[in-house]
């Protein structure tokens, strides 16, 4: 595993939506630049750590990024220390247009490359340039999904968190898409913490992982060596 | 020909006043998906505030200039201090719209109570003057409030497009919960919109005040209600529509006073707006709710 101090480092969460409780006590870490993916059968919390974590919902335990406690502050706080959540389901503008979204996502930025950030986002995401000007909520949903990771990496994050990128896309446009970001992530050094249904793909993309079970971290290792462990991906993963 | 030209010529005066107030409520709409049932009164108190501050012997254009900042903070507040505790506590939005109509009656009752029975005079900021061009006539008023329309249509279509806060406020418009993970403090650009809504209704008051010989605490009511339809003609969600909406019910008011009897004006201009909403449900330019997924 990577040294120094994580970038992130979650302790003892737990969390819930009112009387049930979904997680409890989940420890897990993100090291700078790493690709870090928790997988998990439906139910197992995976996307409610997510959303403990940006704030969307409150929670119990510690969670750290670089060193600061951020536990109970707000998403729209967390966006300017440097998370960003892509939710389930996108989150896209619908009403807005790609440019205006993406524009959306840059809005914590004073710098003045913003402008040219966007049209990077453009080159790595051909397709969005073409439909810059029109409402996100007429595009494809390959195409909302990528114009929902550019405009998360709009907001210069240190952590991007990701929540079931593949979900309603074909496996050709889930690939393309991950590639895409695959590169995007690289140039900026931006560190991932996965939550994937499709457990071979994220996998694949990722160095580490942490297999979720009712609310608990069951297991965790290098992804590779989860890959490889046969029994262990008939027992956890179901494939 | 020349008298219906002159009809509508009369009903855009009063067009531009609803148009402002709707835009008001339009604005509400969008940013917070309710209903602001006290858009008039507040419209109401601030105009008392104008003609406060031109009693106390401040140039009118000085009095309205501040009436229209106290309105912004004042209407930021009741977003802060009223709307959004109950927001908070609710599900839906009926809570909060009943909130409006109680602000409405107290806002009313406030007025009466520090301003009694008695009307007051607030003079047009634009003189009484009448303008002739051919054999038609319009008021300096009417030429005024429609260069005030115009100005606050370009002025809120620029703040809305072309700024850092309009694209929050139309990210917030498109969903509140998509754009605090983009980092956009939704509090404060609600804040905005209420202020935007109530300095914009302090406008409208200023506006139709000297309509009247003498305004009392009735003033917005009967506008209150012509706003709504003049935003729901439009299409509730879109401010062109608003704009347009307001015109279009004052010309209506205008040609059924005129060619009927003035006491038919309301109801005309609402079975015309009826009838248009039964063609197309979505207003004017109102937005479909289709989306892919």
């Amino acid at each position: 595993m990577t040294g120094g101090h994580p970038l992130l480092e979650v302790s003892d969460l737990r969390a819930g939506y009112g009387p049930l409780r979904v997680l409890h006590g989940v420890d897990l870490a993100v090291h700078a630049g790493e690709a870090v993916v928790l997988v998990g059968a439906n139910g197992a919390g995976k996307t409610t750590v997510l959303r403990a974590i940006s704030g969307m919902i409150p929670s119990a335990g510690e969670i750290v990024l670089d060193g600061q406690p951020i536990r109970g502050l707000r998403p729209e706080m967390l966006v300017r220390r440097g998370l960003a959540h892509v939710p389930q389901g996108r989150g896209t503008l619908a009403g807005l247009t790609v440019e205006d979204n993406l524009r959306a996502g840059a809005i914590t930025r004073r710098d003045r490359e913003v402008a040219a950030d966007i049209e990077r986002t453009y080159e790595h995401f051909p397709q969005l340039a073409k439909v810059r000007r029109q409402p996100a909520g007429q595009l494809s949903g390959g195409e909302q999904q990528m114009l929902a990771l550019g405009r998360a990496m709009l907001s210069r994050p240190r952590v991007l968190l990701l929540d079931e990128p593949s979900l309603g896309l074909g496996p050709l446009v889930v690939r393309e898409v991950m590639s895409r970001l695959a590169k995007l992530v690289a140039e900026t050094g931006t560190a991932i913490l996965l939550v994937e249904q499709n457990a071979a793909l994220a996998l694949e993309l990722s160095s580490r992982a942490y297999v979720l079970e009712t609310g608990r971290v069951a297991l965790s290792g290098p992804a590779a060596e989860l890959r490889g462990d046969e029994a262990l991906r008939r027992a956890y993963l179901g494939y | 020909m020349t008298l219906f030209a002159q009809h509508v010529l009369d009903g855009l005066q009063s067009g531009c006043i609803y148009a402002s107030l709707a835009l008001a409520i339009v604005l509400v709409f969008r940013g917070t998906g309710t209903l602001n049932f006290a858009q008039g009164e507040m419209a109401m108190v601030s105009t008392y505030l104008t003609w406060t501050l031109l009693d106390a012997g401040l140039p009118l254009v000085v009095a309205l200039g501040s009436s229209i900042a106290i309105s912004f903070v004042g209407g930021a507040l009741i977003e802060r201090m009223i709307m959004r505790p109950i927001a908070a506590k609710s599900a839906n939005h009926l809570p909060v719209v009943v909130a409006s109509i109680g602000l409405l009656l107290a806002l009313n009752s406030f007025a009466q109570w520090v301003y009694g029975p008695d009307g007051r005079v607030l003079p047009s900021l634009f003189g009484d003057g009448t303008i002739r061009a051919g054999s038609l006539s319009f008021t300096s008023a009417t030429v005024g409030a429609l260069g005030v329309l115009v100005v606050v249509a370009a002025a809120l279509r620029l703040l809305l497009n072309r700024t850092k806060v309009g694209l929050a406020m139309r990210a917030v418009a498109a969903s509140q919960q998509s754009s605090r993970l983009v980092g956009i403090r939704v509090g404060r650009v609600l804040m905005a919109g209420w202020g935007l809504a109530a300095a914009l209704g302090a406008l409208a008051g200023a506006l139709v005040a000297p309509t009247v010989t003498a305004f009392d605490s009735s003033l917005m009511q009967s506008v209150l209600v012509l706003a709504f339809a003049a935003a729901t003609f439009g299409g509730f969600d879109s401010l062109p529509g608003a704009v347009i909406g307001g015109l279009v019910v004052g010309v209506l008011e205008s040609l059924a006073a005129g060619y009927l009897t003035t006491d038919l004006k309301l109801p005309v201009a609402f079975v015309v707006i009826l009838g248009f909403l039964l063609i197309r449900p979505t207003g004017l330019f109102g937005t479909p709710q289709v989306q892919r997924v």
